[in-house]
């Protein structure tokens, strides 16, 4: 066990961030756990120029929703709205349940471990975030795919291995 | 590779290689806890690694800088000349197994003999780099928390929108998103020291003024034969390095290269969508799917051996099969120099072509060639690629890279001859460029969506306001 340690502690190539599933894109876009929460954005589902911002925090549960022009969710009664459920959905999908309810500090059972198994055990309340902070994280992550290829050498990325985790 | 060769590559330990690294083991242990807050074992640590590099030119500023860290004053100068130091000790162990590789494959290797000039690029914003890794280093991983791994992200969003900064940029994006993903870092059992040590020096070379060294190279033309696909990929960026041998038009040896052609993405670009991504490289990819040799007409090849790939300068040639193109071409070709300033273990990515071999899978899969044995890296399998465990253990010849390790050989596959229901099959990591062929994983693909189509669509409506 110590030698298999010292060997990861030794490694150069030794993966940190286990690669995220794939899921589909369309109703939530955006997902991460960043800065004590975990945030996203999720596309309106009446109107396709509007979004909302949802995010939980990690801890507290404190949850907050609204749009990316800081209107307040309408579905938001003191418990998680539709948007927040979704999010917690494909975070669940995204990265493994265990990963979110370890992140978020969630006990829940091996046996019902899913998205609203989780969400029941939420015990935070309304909080509001602001949502302009987490709707630029957004912004600048769609950004990343308006940058233009690059046919240089990125030596530095060999300490970036493609890897298969996702089969 | 035949059993010999590898009976060669795996004798003995290479003097001094252990030592060197466990002085480097040193500077990374003092980037764990923070430079202020050294203590007496760690400047110890620095000192030694200092008087290592005594007889080198760095010796005089190294021996300085070591005393000035260990008397407690943290100034960017003197992380520089140890991390330069650090970076040495590295080249050394690289530049020791590179040649104890070359020796037993029989492989012919040039020298590197350009003169380094540096690329011409503005460093206010390379002076924002140094201070985000000046303040990581005084407040160690252990201290690292959101608001230190936040503060990066302006820095890394103006490397990003500048071209020529590439590099650093997609190694600072890397590392700043393995710390967000750890924070609050004083709660983890265990720390990958030597990897966000190795970032870290890396990143520090390249953002020192004068660092980032410019691409020069001459021009070639002819006809290039693909080896392979060797997948790298973090959150946001992917890069597709191709390793082949061009055969110059104008005569003289096969030469060895690589072509690496890479792009921005998002993590939940995954799998072979990422291809997608590189649609501005179709001549390359459509080679990768079809199998095809490629004619390049004046292209530039950089003194490391890489082309730098414009695919209005490639047309498809005749159907190659790699495995043809190792066992007749690969000996014989000329491998290049490696830039001094990418001298690393990790760098080292030597194509082979090994077969006669058993597999033995306990603990992993493993190579039996004539008693000597070579572990598979399994874990360098990419999701974009049809290759997998099962396949590299059900194979019988294999196009790989021999990689170093942690203070072992590995062989990465790239593409793999298996007997599967007593039906021989191919598989290589390129096969899937312009799109999935196996029905599993097409439908894999439909059922997840077209992730860049989404995202760009939203990136079309929200972005641009």
């Amino acid at each position: 066990m110590n030698a298999e340690r010292a060997a990861w502690e030794r490694s150069s190539v030794t993966r940190v961030v286990s690669p995220v599933q794939p899921r589909k894109l369309a109703k939530v876009p955006f997902v991460e756990l960043a800065d004590g929460r975990l945030q996203g954005v999720v596309s309106s589902g009446s109107d396709i120029e509007r979004v909302y911002v949802s995010s939980i925090g990690a801890g507290t549960h404190g949850f907050s929703c609204s749009t990316n022009n800081n209107r307040p969710c309408g579905g938001l009664h003191g418990s998680p709205c539709k948007h927040l459920r979704a999010l917690v959905d494909e975070a669940v999908l995204q990265y493994g349940v265990h990963r979110v309810a370890r992140y978020l500090r969630v006990d829940i059972d091996e046996d019902t471990a899913s998205g609203a198994a989780l969400v029941s055990r939420l015990n935070g309340s309304l909080a509001p975030t602001p949502a302009a902070m987490v709707f630029s994280r957004f912004l600048r992550h769609l950004a990343y795919l308006e940058l233009p290829p690059s046919a240089e050498p990125i030596a530095e990325l060999h300490w970036f291995p493609a890897t298969g985790a996702v089969r | 590779m035949l059993a010999v060769q590898l009976a060669e590559l795996l004798e003995g330990d290479a003097p001094g290689a252990a030592e060197a690294l466990d002085l480097v083991a040193g500077f990374d242990d003092a980037l764990v806890h923070g430079f202020a807050r050294l203590g007496e074992e760690r400047a110890l640590a620095l000192t030694a690694l200092a008087g290592a590099l005594a007889g080198t030119p760095l010796g005089p500023r190294a021996g300085e800088a070591a005393g000035k860290l260990a008397a407690g004053s943290v100034a960017e100068e003197h992380l520089t000349v140890l991390a330069g130091g650090r970076a040495a000790l590295l080249g050394a162990v690289h530049d020791d197994l590179l040649a104890r590789l070359d020796t037993a494959l029989g492989r012919t290797r040039e020298t590197w003999d350009a003169a380094p000039a540096p690329a011409p690029v503005p460093d206010n914003l390379l002076s924002g780099c140094r201070s985000w890794l000046h303040e990581l280093a005084i407040t160690g991983w252990r201290g690292v928390d959101h608001d230190l791994v936040s503060s990066a992200a302006q820095v890394i969003e103006a490397l990003l929108a500048e071209p020529a900064l590439r590099r650093p940029a997609v190694l600072l994006d890397g590392l700043a998103a393995e710390l967000r993903a750890s924070c609050p870092v004083a709660t983890m059992d265990r720390l990958p020291a030597r990897r966000w040590a190795d970032l870290w020096t890396r990143a520090l070379l390249l953002a020192r003024p004068g660092g980032l060294p410019a691409a020069s190279g001459r021009s070639v033309s002819g006809r290039l034969l693909i080896l392979g696909a060797d997948v790298h990929e973090h959150g946001t960026a992917v890069q597709i390095q191709v390793h082949g041998i061009l055969e110059p038009a104008r005569g003289g040896p096969a030469l060895l290269v690589r072509a690496g052609v890479a792009a921005a993405k998002v993590d939940t670009i995954v799998g072979p969508a990422v291809w997608r991504l590189l649609g501005a490289f179709p001549v390359l990819l459509g080679a990768l799917a079809e199998r095809r040799s490629l004619e390049i007409n004046d292209m530039l090849l950089l003194h490391g051996g890489d082309l730098v790939w414009h695919d209005g300068r490639a047309r498809p040639g005749e159907p190659a099969d790699p495995f043809a193109t190792a066992r007749v071409l690969l000996a014989g070709a000329l491998a290049p120099a490696a830039p001094p300033l990418d001298r690393h273990p990790v760098r080292i990515a030597e194509p082979v072509l090994v077969e006669g071999y058993k597999t033995v899978t306990d603990h992993g899969i493993t190579l039996d060639l004539g008693g000597g044995t070579l572990a598979v890296d399994v874990d360098r399998l990419p999701a974009c690629g049809p290759l997998t465990p099962e396949l590299v253990a059900a194979s019988t010849a294999c196009v790989g890279l021999v990689r170093w390790d942690a203070g072992r050989w590995l062989l990465q596959p790239l593409a793999v001859q298996a007997t599967v229901k007593r039906k021989p099959v191919e598989a290589h990591n390129g096969d899937w460029a312009l799109g999935p062929t196996d029905p599993k994983a097409v439908k894999a693909e439909a059922r997840a969506g077209d992730a860049v189509a989404v995202l760009r669509e939203r990136a079309g409506r929200l972005l641009r306001r």
